[in-house]
């Protein structure tokens, strides 16, 4: 399991590569709590442009930090392009809340929105 | 029932080997040519009943979790089986987005991940004595070979 932080603007960018199940999901969650200890931020992406396999311990883990985003007034966006992952997700219609991008770019404009931020 | 093929596995109830018990079991299933997404299913259901049995089976207790699978002809049949305390309403289990933990992050979509992905579930359950899920799946084509 591998796991990258990056700041962008009021972002943190979680970059996951690994399969996310219970065990993985636990191991990250841990991660991103202390990286969110020393974040001055409000919101969150989970990139999970290398995540080969996701059961739904993955859904427990993005919520979590959701919950988070909301006591931030920040945002949450997943980055996701497999089929199977996006699945999961859309079964517990997830998106309607934490919407998915195809890719980091797209994802930042939501959760760094100028507009957005100005209003909190 | 007779099974061209089968296998069981033991494994301690620990959740690293939530990984080891869907890998295994989708190589096993392999010999019946897959494709890649019907072997995706697969690996999701079994990490899922797994799963299940480690955290609310045994409540992350050490036991022993059983993972059988078989196949006959192009059906695939996986039971997972613990010995752990049981579930006392299935009903309410199987229900999308219920959960007994919600202070683990458990999403209460282990059940409706089984369903979605694999053509039937059966859920068994003893109160004190455990808790079988029974899993099958047919693999219909290999014609993406």
């Amino acid at each position: 399991m591998k796991m990258k932080f990056q700041k962008k603007e009021l972002t943190l960018i979680v970059s996951i590569s690994a399969e996310v199940d219970h065990h993985i999901a636990e191991e990250c969650r841990e991660k991103i709590e202390k990286e969110l200890d020393k974040f001055q931020g409000k919101s969150i992406i989970f990139d999970f442009s290398d995540v080969t396999f996701m059961d739904s311990s993955g859904i427990g883990m993005v919520i979590g930090r959701y919950k988070y985003t909301l006591a931030q007034g920040g945002r949450t966006a997943i980055v996701c392009r497999n089929e199977k992952v996006k699945q999961i997700f859309q079964l517990s219609a997830l998106f309607q809340l934490i919407p998915c991008y195809d890719t980091i770019g797209e994802a930042l404009k939501y959760t760094n929105q100028e507009g957005f931020l100005n209003e909190i | 029932m007779k099974y061209d093929n089968e296998m069981t596995l033991q494994i301690a109830s620990k959740s690293q080997n939530e990984a080891f018990a869907r890998v295994a079991v989708a190589a096993f299933v392999s010999q019946l040519n897959p494709t890649v997404s019907e072997i995706a299913d697969i690996k999701t259901a079994v990490s899922e009943a797994v799963t299940n049995a480690i955290i609310h089976g045994y409540d992350q207790k050490e036991d022993i979790v059983e993972v059988f699978c078989g196949y006959c002809g192009d059906i695939v049949y996986i039971e997972v089986r613990d010995n752990g305390r049981g579930i006392e309403d299935i009903m309410q289990a199987r229900q999308p987005l219920y959960t007994s933990k919600p202070e683990m992050e458990r999403s209460g979509m282990g059940f409706t991940v089984m369903e979605t992905f694999m053509d039937e579930l059966n859920v068994e359950s003893q109160l004190g004595i455990g808790t079988k899920v029974r899993m099958t799946k047919k693999i219909k084509c290999d014609s993406d070979l």
